[in-house]
């Protein structure tokens, strides 16, 4: 990033506190706005976040951990989804998701260090017929098998 | 107000609007258990013990529901009490249940509730448990989520009642815990030292530090010369962890007790208290006569001075510099009682026996070293010296009641209310009056700044001054106090801080009182009676008039606010990072 858009944003969020600034429940509003400008909430903003808004950083940070929408760390260039809903869990998505951990050296929540993926779990996607299920930005994989997976990442490490 | 009338369990009850079901049941008798119930607090309904059945669909938390006129409330059925045992399990299936090892144990809410409901092992619901690290890198608060019930007395008292809120709960479900952001240590956070959330914790999650084993070696150690000083609070406090009333007066067993597990000196911080005193009035005439900075406000409090360097650092140059009292007395100790002695102070351990668990962080500040070795070597709080007699085998009850040692151990009725909200303020008053007017104070009890209001106010006439002067207790109640002399809407020159609501005797470092306890009587105000008491009760109430102070001046230190003074009983400030 350079710094000129470096400066936009942090413009961006002090905007975002300044038309939420007294009302009642402002923090949720102004954190997802501060997700979109930067993509996640790293500690320098929540603390322009609480300093803006009056509010102590504990709360900020405990509604950035409550919710999963909030994300601390950067997401990849690509993020995958890993349905745990009942259906796909029942066909084997935990060991699906086992298995992608395992190739990329990442935990579930977070991102690889190169910064190319980041594994999530997710609810439900509404696809159980093609259970298990995950998705790659936008793309849909279902019907998977654990061995399939390094075949489908290797189209996005190129 | 207007009243309304519902019937518990078959009794007939009437209470104002507005009371919950909770409070209405208590005043009938009937004791709802409860465990995040905190009075005036924390009332949020999260552990879901106080259910009780008002005939709807499900069981409400007592806690959290308004009485309506002629509600009908039953709070021991046959699925209630399932219900509420079955809660109880859910809580143990993650706690550690170590019992007998536990600072808590049998002063415990968790505990007791399990005894009374007749809940043995807790192993129903046995399955995930997250194993958490202890963090014990503060100076003062040791924090074990293993034994956490996060009910969040701790983060509503950090956050309401202290306005520090650096802990609150992180993440969601079963992995919600209590943290600070970031998952730093509270070592690396604002932190204040105070340990309200201590004594708002229901269970073993949070104790002091502790330093018992440090004292204990200073006391085997033959080289060591071990020097003890008990604050004024702690007089006031310690009976009640050997089963006497609270508030018990008991001032000569202490003396006795610490002599008992072998110290070498037996002085009192009381006997310091009226040091402060001496130099602290003399400093705020000094700030009154050559145009310093006022309000000069009290620096006895180590957490109302962190809070002051975190949060309101522009008030440093009005904080008073001398520096609290059982940190004085150990400067003293290490010079004028060694040379009197003729004892090496590298030779000498001072272990300060405080109602504080932030005194532990004060004595390991960089600047307390006046005389080259650190003033206080070590600090216990009450309930640590509890342990150690125990663990000797004293019984504290039995004692016979002794004098501290001379030299450092005679104090005035000033320096005993150091201990409650207001005596800090009443003491300076006391030899301010008589320094500034040279006339006799007849009338020494300054009631205006006493009891548990949480800002006191009062214009006092000195002579031809009329000082204005306010008293906060809580660092939650200090910030809207500042906030009122920032803003220029408060016009003084004399204010009392302390970090605890209702001052030392309800320290982070006194006994435990459960919130069952605590929504019937307030410690502060049944301790406080005791120091004022003690107060009553003294041949001299005037710090002045103390014989060992005028001894201390003559030979030693010369004037008050001199500059032996300077370098030995004040210190300085600096401002501290809030993130």
């Amino acid at each position: 990033m350079t710094d000129a858009k470096k400066v936009d944003k942090y413009q961006e969020l002090q905007g975002a506190i300044k038309r939420h600034h007294g009302e009642r429940g402002a923090l949720m509003p102004v954190l997802q706005e501060a997700q979109s400008i930067f993509g996640y909430v790293p500690q320098d903003v929540q603390i322009q976040i609480a300093e803006g808004l009056n509010v102590p950083l504990t709360e900020v940070y405990g509604v950035a951990t409550f919710y999963s929408q909030f994300a601390l760390e950067p997401r990849g260039e690509h993020v995958i989804g890993v349905c745990l809903g009942t259906a796909c869990y029942v066909k084997g998505s935990q060991k699906v998701m086992d298995r992608i951990a395992q190739e990329l050296n990442v935990e579930v929540g977070h991102t690889t260090p190169d910064g190319k993926f980041t594994l999530n779990a997710t609810r439900c996607l509404g696809a159980c017929g093609l259970a298990p299920v995950i998705m790659i930005d936008e793309e849909v994989y279902g019907r998977l098998k654990p061995d399939e997976v390094p075949g489908i990442l290797a189209k996005y490490q190129a | 107000m207007d009243k309304i009338k519902l019937t518990i369990d078959g009794v007939a009850a009437e209470v104002d609007a507005g009371s919950t079901v909770l409070e209405a049941a208590r005043s009938v008798g009937i004791r709802i258990p409860s465990l995040c119930y905190l009075k005036g607090v924390n009332e949020i309904g999260a552990c879901r013990m106080c259910v009780v059945d008002v005939g709807g669909r499900a069981l409400q938390a007592a806690c959290v529901l308004p009485v309506t006129p002629n509600m009908v409330v039953k709070t021991n059925t046959a699925d209630i009490r399932s219900a509420r045992k079955a809660n109880l399990e859910l809580l143990l299936s993650t706690h550690d249940k170590k019992c007998l090892s536990c600072a808590r144990s049998q002063n415990c809410e968790l505990q007791q509730l399990c005894r009374e409901l007749g809940v043995e092992d807790g192993d129903r619901f046995a399955g995930d448990r997250i194993e958490y690290e202890v963090d014990d890198l503060s100076a003062s608060i040791v924090r074990d989520n293993n034994k956490c019930i996060v009910c969040r007395r701790c983060v509503a008292t950090c956050g309401k009642v202290q306005n520090v809120s650096v802990i609150g709960p992180v993440g969601r479900g079963f992995k919600t815990k209590i943290a600070s952001p970031w998952g730093k240590s509270l070592s690396e956070t604002a932190c204040i030292n105070c340990g309200q959330c201590i004594i708002a914790c229901p269970v073993g999650a949070l104790r002091e530090k502790d330093e018992t084993d440090k004292v204990w070696e200073y006391l085997a150690d033959p080289q060591k010369h071990v020097v003890v000083q008990p604050a004024p609070a702690v007089r006031v406090a310690i009976g009640e962890e050997f089963g006497m009333p609270m508030g018990s007066r008991v001032t000569g067993k202490l003396a006795a007790a610490l002599r008992r597990i072998g110290f070498d000196r037996v002085f009192d911080t009381d006997f310091a208290a009226d040091l402060t005193i001496m130099e602290e009035a003399t400093e705020f005439l000094h700030r009154v006569n050559s145009g310093g900075v006022l309000p000069m406000i009290t620096s006895c409090s180590p957490g109302w001075v962190k809070y002051m360097e975190t949060f309101y650092p522009e008030f440093i140059p009005n904080v008073s510099t001398c520096k609290s009292p059982h940190m004085m007395a150990g400067a003293m100790i290490k010079s004028y009682y060694a040379k009197k002695a003729g004892i090496d102070p590298k030779d000498i351990a001072v272990v300060s026996v405080m109602p504080c668990t932030a005194k532990k962080f004060e004595a390991k500040r960089s600047e307390m070293n006046a005389t080259g070795y650190p003033d206080v070597d070590a600090v216990i709080t009450t309930r640590e010296l509890a342990r150690m007699l125990k663990e000797a085998g004293v019984e504290f009850e039995k004692l016979p009641d002794e004098d501290f040692d001379p030299l450092m151990g005679e104090s005035t009725g000033a320096g005993a209310i150091f201990g409650a909200t207001g005596g800090v303020m009443e003491a300076a008053l006391r030899t301010a009056y008589e320094k500034i007017t040279g006339k006799t104070l007849e009338q020494v009890e300054f009631q205006s700044v006493r009891g548990l209001v949480g800002i006191k106010e009062a214009t006092i006439h000195i002579g031809e001054l009329d000082v204005n002067v306010a008293v906060a207790h809580s660092t939650g109640m200090a910030s809207k106090l500042l906030d009122m002399v920032k803003s220029g809407e408060k016009q003084l020159h004399f204010i009392e801080i302390m970090g605890c609501p209702g001052g030392c005797v309800n320290g982070g470092g006194q006994p435990i009182v459960s919130s069952w306890v605590r929504s019937q009587v307030n410690p502060a105000q049944v301790r406080a009676k005791g120091l004022y008491d003690e107060d009553e009760a003294k041949t001299f109430r005037k710090s002045h008039e103390n014989p060992e102070i005028i001894q201390i001046y003559e030979e030693f230190l010369g004037e008050p606010d001199g500059h032996l003074s300077h370098e030995l009983l004040h210190t300085h400030y600096h401002a501290r990072d809030r993130y």
